[in-house]
């Protein structure tokens, strides 16, 4: 594994070592950095389960009636397992569009906006197209147009990251109020239908909904995008891993200077990143508009950015752990409106919240006492 | 007349972003984001409700506001400090931590999702907007008195002289006996207090807590630390501007002359612009963001 990716374990700068001795240490620095990647979040999870009893104690509520509710609520029906797949289809793309660019040691905070451009993209197109065109074949032009809406707003701060050296961070926040306030100008000046906050509906080019397939789904707005988030996922793992623009952008993401000195172009490889960050988020705007309520509506969004960022992070900016991760956090926020009869919905606000900061914090603390603890046992 | 209700209404949209633009540049000055001021300010806002509902004292719901705000920067200084975790990922944690905490507790203690009762404050509520109003409430004083004091703080004190050496160069600071860390905390915790301040003024200005009250505000107090340059004078004229723009907006509603939408965009679009170097290079300090090891 390691002879085709050479960033990992070989970046320390270790002194080389004989080939059977190479062979052992491969697979205990593969194990270890397995072991760096899963007891973070493990370490999370526990902690917003105590978070979460105190706060279920608090409400006077017994914390195992919860957890029973949440879980029956989310998994335990079909309906609730539906909401849970929907939800998980936008974080994946924004959880993927971040880890984009924390690959590329970019921070893409613009997901959320990214995002809503693209489904308004999405929604301006569908309103032009003729009435009845099959669906598969104005999927593309769906999807093209997304992502170019999406990949205009995270080409600005790659653009200007790569130009003027702006922080990115700074830029995708301050750009994702500039482009909520445009779309939602345009969107109630000239496209929304009277007295709503969306468009009109679009005439072709639905995706079906699981439930067409599946009855008991009924009610659910899980639809055919999942099928583009599983494409995503392949499509993100195949670009990082195996193709030589992904290894650069690893490279970069590593160790700039290092890359730069090998030759690659550290500007070029910075505004592609996010501009591809940014398409990917907005081709998740697929999700609401060509699969649940087929018109943009102002807000549909709102804190998909953010929650991408916790994915991302959880996920390990891995396409499998990010999968894993988006499933985790729609589950926790379906799960707020299963239990809301019990404890207030709010809980699971506070829960997303501790389990990126416990995540945050215990990563690099996770790392210290794995290596001195590997450290004292090599002695 | 005009002029004065004018320049009364702007003063009172800018206390709140004077506030908590002074603690971002504290923040930022010794290399500490300044993302969580949106988060210190709801939580200060929150705090400086519930105390002054319960106690029927608008002063101990200030004080509430100050300490509400510090538990939070306590959070994110030990996260990013202590734990050398990613400030940009903390940052966003604690503010949607600060988000989440505000409405469960809003529900807990209020049983209301959207917001709370109604509290004293410091003026009656029927004042008005005038300065008559303005000039009752100590917290504007405050607010005008916080960005010369931090530009003294920081300038023409031992304190502000080690705040900047740890925000530029932070071995540099530490090889001289600075206390890298614990200037750090010092700094976070003072800009922690001070946007929970901005936030009690917001909250006892509208005489409740309301969900997401501080509606973007944090991030605007951010974008005026960074289009000041990180310079307490610059940035506070910074909040002034974006206030005199929205209050310009807030008059001419109606006549439909410039949509509200654009006027929202100004401060950020502003930052951009400043960020990209296009009128004068905005350069931040060196360390901001890096937690390294001293």
């Amino acid at each position: 594994m390691s002879t085709t990716d050479p960033t990992i374990a070989r970046v320390g700068g270790d002194t080389p070592t004989p080939a059977a001795a190479s062979a052992v240490s491969d697979r205990a620095s593969r194990r270890a950095s397995i072991e760096e990647a899963v007891l973070p979040p493990l370490v999370a999870l526990l902690l917003a389960a105590v978070v979460g009893d105190v706060l279920i104690l608090s409400f006077g509520q017994s914390p195992g009636a919860v957890y029973r509710l949440l879980v029956d609520g989310t998994w335990g029906n079909a309906y609730g397992f539906g909401q849970v797949l929907y939800k998980a289809t936008t974080l994946v793309f924004t959880g993927l569009a971040v880890a984009l660019g924390l690959r590329a040691g970019l921070f893409n905070i613009g997901a959320e906006s990214q995002l809503a451009a693209g489904g308004f993209c999405a929604a301006i197109v569908g309103l032009l197209l003729p009435v009845g065109i099959p669906s598969l074949l104005c999927l593309p032009i769906y999807i093209l147009a997304a992502a170019l809406g999406g990949g205009v707003v995270g080409a600005v701060p790659g653009v200007l990251k790569a130009r003027f050296g702006a922080h990115e961070v700074i830029v995708t926040i301050m750009l994702n109020f500039i482009v909520l306030a445009l779309l939602n100008y345009l969107t109630s000046t000239r496209l929304h239908v009277p007295d709503t906050l969306h468009t009109a509906e679009i005439g072709s080019g639905v995706l079906p909904r699981v439930s067409d397939v599946v009855p008991s789904f009924q009610g659910s707005a899980a639809n055919a995008t999942i099928l583009l988030a599983l494409l995503a996922m392949i499509a993100l793992w195949w670009f990082l891993f195996r193709t030589r623009r992904g290894f650069e952008l690893r490279a970069v993401g590593l160790q700039p200077h290092a890359a730069e000195y090998a030759g690659v172009h550290v500007g070029s490889v910075t505004w592609r990143a996010l501009s591809i960050s940014g398409a990917i988020a907005g081709i998740g705007g697929l999700n609401y508009v060509l699969g649940y309520k087929h018109y943009y509506e102002e807000g549909f969004a709102t804190g998909a950015g953010f929650l991408g960022i916790a994915v991302a992070l959880v996920g390990r900016s891995h396409p499998i752990g990010i999968g894993l991760a988006a499933l985790l956090f729609a589950t926790l926020s379906q799960g707020g409106l299963a239990v809301n009869a019990l404890v207030p919905k709010q809980m699971v606000d506070v829960l997303q919240a501790v389990v990126i900061l416990a995540v945050a914090t215990s990563v690099p603390e996770v790392r210290r006492l794995l290596r001195g603890a590997r450290r004292s046992a090599e002695r | 007349m005009i002029a004065l209700a004018f320049f009364a209404q702007t003063l009172r949209i800018a206390i709140p972003y004077l506030l908590a633009a002074a603690g971002g540049v504290m923040s930022e000055r010794a290399g500490l984001i300044g993302l969580t001021l949106e988060g210190y300010m709801l939580g200060g806002a929150f705090c400086a409700v519930a105390a002054s509902f319960a106690s029927g004292s608008p002063w101990l719901g200030v004080l509430a506001a100050v300490a509400g705000g510090a538990l939070l920067a306590l959070l994110y200084a030990v996260s990013a400090i202590r734990f050398r975790a990613d400030q940009v990922v903390v940052g966003i944690a604690i503010n949607l931590l600060a988000i989440g905490l505000t409405r469960f507790l809003l529900r807990l203690f209020f049983d209301s999702s959207s917001n709370s009762p109604r509290v004293a404050g410091f003026t009656s509520q029927g004042s008005g907007t005038g300065f008559g109003a303005l000039v009752q409430n100590p917290v504007v004083w405050l607010g005008i008195a916080v960005i010369p004091a931090a530009a003294w703080l920081l300038y023409r004190t031992p304190f502000g002289l080690r705040v900047r050496a740890v925000g530029e160069h932070p071995a540099a600071a530490a090889s001289v006996g600075v206390p890298v860390a614990r200037v750090r905390y010092l700094a976070v915790l003072v800009s922690g207090m001070l946007a929970g301040l901005g936030g009690a003024y917001l909250a006892l200005d509208q005489h409740q807590f309301t969900d997401g009250m501080t509606a973007g505000r944090g991030f605007i107090a951010l974008a005026a630390t960074i289009f000041g340059r990180w310079d307490p004078l610059r940035a506070g004229l910074a909040c002034l501007l974006f206030a005199a723009a929205e209050t310009l907006q807030i008059q001419l509603q109606g006549t439909q002359a410039i949509p509200s939408q654009f006027v929202e965009m100004i401060p950020y679009a502003l930052t951009i612009v400043a960020l990209a170097g296009v009128v004068g290079r905005a350069v931040a300090p060196a360390a901001l963001g890096k937690t390294t090891i001293e």
